[in-house]
């Protein structure tokens, strides 16, 4: 039994049995920001919050959903949306906050990819969110399947028939995957699994490894200047403020993170009450049907631009460039040979590079949601080469870098 | 001494780890695997007995519609050999058996009894009434799916000999 004083406060009482006021210090007080930074650095926070409002839209849901072929329609459709009270208040939250978590992870990572934050002691923080990116798109899919419309059997039967890896024809891993020929009971059931439980738990362990990762190396700045944190720390501690080139996590930056936060949700709720159709897709209206299918088949938004590089090329060679979009920026700390971590408007070649790979994943999009016929298949086909070939010649571009 | 029992303790540990890793995983993969009552559910038997000629009938295969067309005698007497090579025979009757959707992208054409062939309404593409395209865009005839007959009884999903020849002699994908 170890030796405990009598407490005279709650806080020391606390203190004594959990070491609050260590991990206060650790995780708030003494964990130093960069003061030269811009609102970009408050999209970590935004998709916290956001992915809080996916747990907590998700609960609600949760509470009236039914998992059965014959019942899941209802439930989300009638019984959801017509007598829960404020029931189409969680469903329009959880589908806008789906997508818009999207948007942001996309900003988050090319914020990232501009300000190479994902070199020299960086490494891990950028792998875990891309595994948060992975972990993030099979949360969608398979939620993508609950309501069991048109778009979610027919999307379900799209997605797991691409795992009989084209003419290896495994159609045996596609059965195992599904529980079943088709989309049915077990498909519906297992998805529902991981949806509300398996994912979820994966995401939180990830993104516990997401923070852990940046604890270390620290948030980079805009210049890419390497800090000297214990003399900055001392001098902020000192009373020096002004001069110190670090502020406190919190409450100091929480409270500029905070305002972002406030500006990002007016926007969010804007989309919620006003313009939630983006993110309800019409076809999953009409309840699922084996022996009918919609006359297109087409992923949400933030998958188009795999969807375009999988799509142009025959069925073989389109499943291996889709694999290679799908981890290929797992592995940008190692093609990118350069030791400059600058931002990119100081990096030369990279420099471009950075503006080709958004632009254009930006014509991926647009081309994926068009049909592929005319020139926008001819657009689509030398977008996704373009892709393809930008990764390859990373590695060389980076290496003949100038050091900065 | 001391170090080989430590050693000894810890592959002894490893073992039963080991063992029991492989044991959940087996459990695991075992659990995901189509249940026995969806297997079972995996084989449709029509009695054909009730066919009429150049009617089509829409069977449900896991979950996939089949085309059943029982040909009338003008029908088969008027195909060239590749349409024959299609024709499930039972009982002196000629049949179409195939999987009804449009190979081009799986839209489920109609069935035009008056020009004896098949419709896809989604690109405009034509099969005969054996289910070979006569019209682009699909690339390739309606798929045949494993049969077996027994009787007059078409089990659907089972591999019989009729279905292996065709297959043999790549009639079907």
């Amino acid at each position: 039994m170890a030796h405990f004083e009598k407490a005279s406060s709650v806080g020391e009482w606390l203190d004594q049995r959990l070491a609050v006021n260590t991990l206060q210090r650790v995780l708030a007080k003494e964990y130093w920001i960069p003061k030269d930074i811009n609102f970009l650095w408050a999209m970590g926070m935004v998709l916290a919050v956001t992915f809080a409002i996916l747990i907590v839209s998700g609960i609600f849901l949760l509470m009236y959903y039914q998992p059965n072929v014959d019942l899941a329609f209802d439930s989300v459709n009638y019984t959801i949306m017509q007598e829960v009270g404020f029931g189409w208040l969680w469903r329009h939250v959880h589908a806008v906050a789906a997508s818009v978590v999207f948007l942001i992870i996309y900003i988050h990572m090319f914020t990232g990819i501009y300000y190479g934050s994902y070199k020299k002691g960086r490494e891990l923080i950028w792998i875990s969110g891309m595994l948060l990116f992975v972990a993030f798109s099979a949360e969608a899919f398979s939620g993508y399947m609950l309501p069991w419309g048109q778009m979610s059997y027919w999307a379900g039967m799209v997605i797991t028939n691409l795992f009989s890896a084209g003419s290896l024809e495994l159609n045996g891993v596609v059965e195992w995957i599904r529980g079943d020929y088709v989309p049915a009971q077990a498909f519906l059931t297992r998805f529902f699994m991981l949806h509300v439980l398996l994912i979820p738990l994966a995401i939180i362990g990830l993104i516990g490894l997401h923070f852990g990762a940046l604890r270390i190396p620290h948030v980079n700045n805009q210049s890419g200047e390497e800090l000297d944190y214990e003399y900055e720390a001392a001098e902020y501690k000192k009373g020096n403020k002004a001069a110190s080139k670090v502020i406190a996590f919190a409450n100091d930056f929480m409270s500029k993170d905070m305002f972002v936060v406030a500006v990002y949700l007016i926007f969010f709720f804007y989309l919620v009450f006003w313009n939630f159709g983006f993110a309800m897709d019409p076809v999953n209206f009409d309840p699922a049907d084996g022996l009918k299918t919609p006359a297109h088949i087409y992923p949400e938004w933030y998958f188009l631009w795999s969807y375009e590089i999988l799509r142009p090329f025959s069925k073989d060679i389109g499943l291996i460039a889709f694999a290679f979009a799908q981890v290929i920026f797992v592995l940008l700390p190692f093609l990118d040979r350069s030791p400059n971590a600058v931002p990119a408007s100081r990096r030369g070649l990279f420099k471009i590079w950075f503006w080709v790979m958004l632009v254009n994943m930006i014509t991926l999009t647009a081309m994926g949601k068009l049909p592929p016929q005319g020139i926008w298949n001819t657009i689509g086909l030398v977008s996704a080469l373009l892709f393809i070939g930008q990764w390859l010649i990373l590695p060389i571009i980076t290496k003949f870098e100038k050091k900065v | 001494m001391n170090q080989n029992r430590r050693g000894f303790m810890g592959y002894a540990f490893g073992a039963v780890a080991g063992v029991g890793a492989v044991g959940s995983l087996y459990a695991m993969k075992r659990s995901w695997d189509p249940l026995p009552s969806v297997k079972a559910a995996g084989f449709t038997k029509v009695d054909l007995t009730s066919c009429e000629e150049n009617k089509l009938i829409v069977e449900k295969w896991r979950g996939k519609p089949i085309f059943i067309l029982k040909k009338t005698a003008d029908m088969v007497s008027s195909q060239n050999e590749a349409d024959a090579a299609r024709d499930v025979v039972v009982d002196g009757a000629h049949y179409t058996v195939c999987i009804g959707l449009c190979t081009h992208l799986g839209c489920i054409p109609a069935y035009n009894e008056g020009k004896h062939g098949f419709l896809c309404a989604c690109h405009g593409g034509e099969f005969n009434a054996s289910g070979i395209e006569t019209k682009a865009p699909p690339p390739s005839p309606l798929v045949i799916p494993p049969f077996n007959v027994d009787g007059t009884t078409l089990v659907l999903g089972e591999e019989g000999d009729a279905y292996k020849k065709m297959k043999e002699a790549g009639v079907t994908a």
